[in-house]
């Protein structure tokens, strides 16, 4: 029987041959059988659902204006009530968190990417290039990143922000390329690297193809946490004008220009942070579920 | 053990060196001082404003590198040079960091603390009604940041000294009230007013971080044979707890103490900002929107200095608690 025919045989018999479930499989049976799994991705994909397509419902835009309602309590006109210049305070926030997420996605895709990247490559190779790599994190690390970010803010006018999501993720991969150098470092011992190598492929290859998938345990898991880190940085420095600018919101933004007027219009400050508030939760609460359902100790 | 630590030492000088380089080079093609000077009313004359800008060092018509060499020169002799008021940075910080350092010092005790003893009694009934408490609690902390959780606080104090109690009780703003004229006590008290908030909203995050780590810890430790064979000398389960449990797991909690100290020297800008504590924190905001180079370059360097002090802290602390680590 040649490969293919096996292959085939395999197909055929579908169903009746007990067939092990993937590891992917059984990392999501898992994740989806624990209770704060399920309810913080039901309540992230809620929020992603109110950030998208809750505009849609609203008669107000994001730079519409009222002049017949000035700081006025929620009403039926205005779900979230108005601002003192009359904007709406629900087509503001759920601007301001598109913009909040969407910032905090991707600024943990590029960080744990970098993170993998350099702590993979420091790892495997070791000698120059793990010195180097190695003290480029030190370095980073030393550097307070929220004050390399608050210089560099003049830099981020209105329309850069996809240069500040590069900048966050920047002062975000440093403790997640330590672990992935010493894990890269015992995996370069294992066997199937080894026979990678004896046959003849290009190191820079290894890294990722065989070196880096077999962190994407960790590296999900460390994305997931970082999403909520990423959003809380944005959200301090956006609070003091480091971050987004004008006239392009987010959370920060939001809360900074709510808590001025909260004492006496509640409902500019309360709904922007506790909608923040339930989507970090959300968001932690799925980086927790998926680092039980990884773990390779765990007995279900 | 003294090989390790004079090479650990140079390093760490050579890192302090390069990052607070990296931060002046930054802050000084960044930050832009002579926009200080453009709306000024009567407009000063060019030659004037030159004049001042070279005097401080801070004219960008001078190269970029000899502005460098100029400031490093100054830093190499403890001096970091003049803010853009024309004031020594040197005295400003040192006033400041005594602020920072009483309002760190004390939320970072009373938080770590708390946290030690939280995660330590959820460890001990593994699933029990308190872990699951503190394990919720913790997670609902951890997704407020400091921004909001400070102005929330402000907005309740407000609430409750209005309606609760009708008089100020929480203090919002500042260190102390200027020009008070009540004696020692009376004093001290006002002083105890203004510190409530900022330390709560200091040690609440880590008080979830530090319980955390104190829980994991502890949790690893409880199933450890030295902790049975404690018991089976004839140790009390409470006595093993305590004299060995929690003894062994609290040896990573310490060297994670010594490295949040070291962050928090100016980590704690959010905190001194929004209660106006006039500390490092604070004072870095403002001389970035006051485009003072001189002064956002000093507190970068002292922010170095602190998490590599911090971290050899915690190295050695580790040393001493850990017989392990001392042998090697």
């Amino acid at each position: 029987m040649t490969l293919h025919e096996e292959e085939v045989a395999e197909e055929l018999s579908d169903g009746v041959l007990a067939r092990s479930p993937s590891r992917m499989r059984v990392v999501a049976g898992r994740f989806f059988r624990s209770r704060q799994g399920v309810a913080g991705f039901v309540v992230l994909a809620l929020m992603f659902l109110l950030a998208f397509a809750g505009p849609l419902f609203s008669r107000w835009s994001y730079t519409d204006k009222d002049f017949t309602a000035f700081l006025q309590p929620p009403s039926s006109s205005h779900w979230f009530g108005t601002l003192q210049t009359g904007a709406d305070v629900y087509a503001l926030t759920l601007r301001g968190m598109q913009k909040s997420l969407v910032v905090g996605l991707l600024a943990a895709l590029v960080s744990t990417a970098l993170a993998a990247v350099v702590g993979a490559f420091s790892g495997y190779f070791l000698g120059w290039t793990d010195r180097v790599l190695s003290w480029v994190t030190d370095l980073l690390l030393v550097l307070p990143g929220f004050l390399i970010l608050a210089i560099m803010s003049p830099l981020f006018e209105s329309g850069q922000w996809p240069l500040f999501v590069i900048m966050l993720a920047l002062f975000l991969w440093m403790v997640t390329s330590k672990i992935v150098r010493g894990m890269a470092i015992s995996l370069k011992e294992r066997e199937f690297i080894q026979a990678a190598r004896y046959m003849g492929v290009p190191p820079a290859r290894i890294v990722f193809r065989h070196v880096i998938p077999n962190l994407s345990s960790l590296l999900i898991v460390d994305a997931t946490l970082n999403v909520s880190a990423a959003i809380l940085t944005e959200t301090s420095l956006s609070y003091f004008g480091f971050g987004i600018r004008p006239p392009d919101v987010s959370f920060g933004t939001l809360i900074a220009d709510g808590s001025k007027t909260a004492t006496y219009a509640p409902w500019t400050f309360w709904f922007v942070a506790g909608l923040l508030v339930v989507t970090v939760l959300a968001v932690n609460l799925i980086g927790d579920a998926l680092r039980d359902a990884f773990d390779p100790a765990a007995k279900r | 053990m003294a090989g390790f630590l004079v090479r650990r030492l140079l390093s760490y000088a050579v890192l302090v060196g390069v990052a607070a380089s990296l931060a002046y080079l930054l802050a000084a093609t960044a930050l832009d001082p002579r926009s200080n000077y453009a709306d000024r009313t009567p407009k000063p004359p060019p030659a004037v404003v030159d004049a001042q800008l070279t005097a401080l060092n801070l004219n960008d018509k001078t190269p970029l590198l000899q502005r460098y060499a100029t400031w490093a020169t100054g830093v190499l002799r403890g001096d970091f040079g003049k803010a853009v008021t024309g004031s020594p940075v040197n005295e400003d910080l040192k006033r400041r960091m005594g602020v920072t350092f009483r309002l760190v010092i004390l939320g970072l005790l009373f938080g770590s603390a708390l946290g030690v003893l939280l995660g330590a009694l959820a460890a001990v009934r593994q699933y029990g009604w308190f872990d699951r408490l503190s394990t919720g609690l913790s997670f609902v902390v951890l997704a407020v940041p400091v921004v909001v959780l400070a102005n929330m606080m402000i907005l309740t104090a407000t609430w409750a000294n209005e309606r609760l109690f009708g008089r100020q009780v929480f203090l919002v703003s500042g260190e102390y009230s200027d020009g008070l004229d009540a004696g020692f006590w009376g004093q001290a008290v006002d002083r105890l007013q203004h510190l409530i908030l900022p330390t709560i909203s200091l040690s609440i995050g880590l008080i979830a971080v530090f319980s955390r780590y104190q829980r994991n810890m502890m949790l690893d430790v409880l199933g450890a044979d030295f902790l049975r064979t404690a018991m089976a000398k004839g140790l009390s389960r409470r006595k093993a707890l305590v004299r060995h449990a929690l003894r062994t797991a609290l040896i990573p909690v310490v060297t994670y103490f010594a490295f949040m100290f070291g962050a928090l020297l100016t980590g704690a800008t959010f905190t001194e900002k929004i209660f106006g504590w006039h500390g490092l924190g604070e004072q870095l905001i403002n001389s970035i929107f006051s485009n003072d180079v001189n002064t956002v370059a000093a507190i970068s360097c002292l922010a170095a200095i602190a998490v590599l002090c911090a971290s050899l802290a915690a190295d050695l602390l580790h040393a001493a608690l850990d017989p392990r680590v001392r042998a090697r």
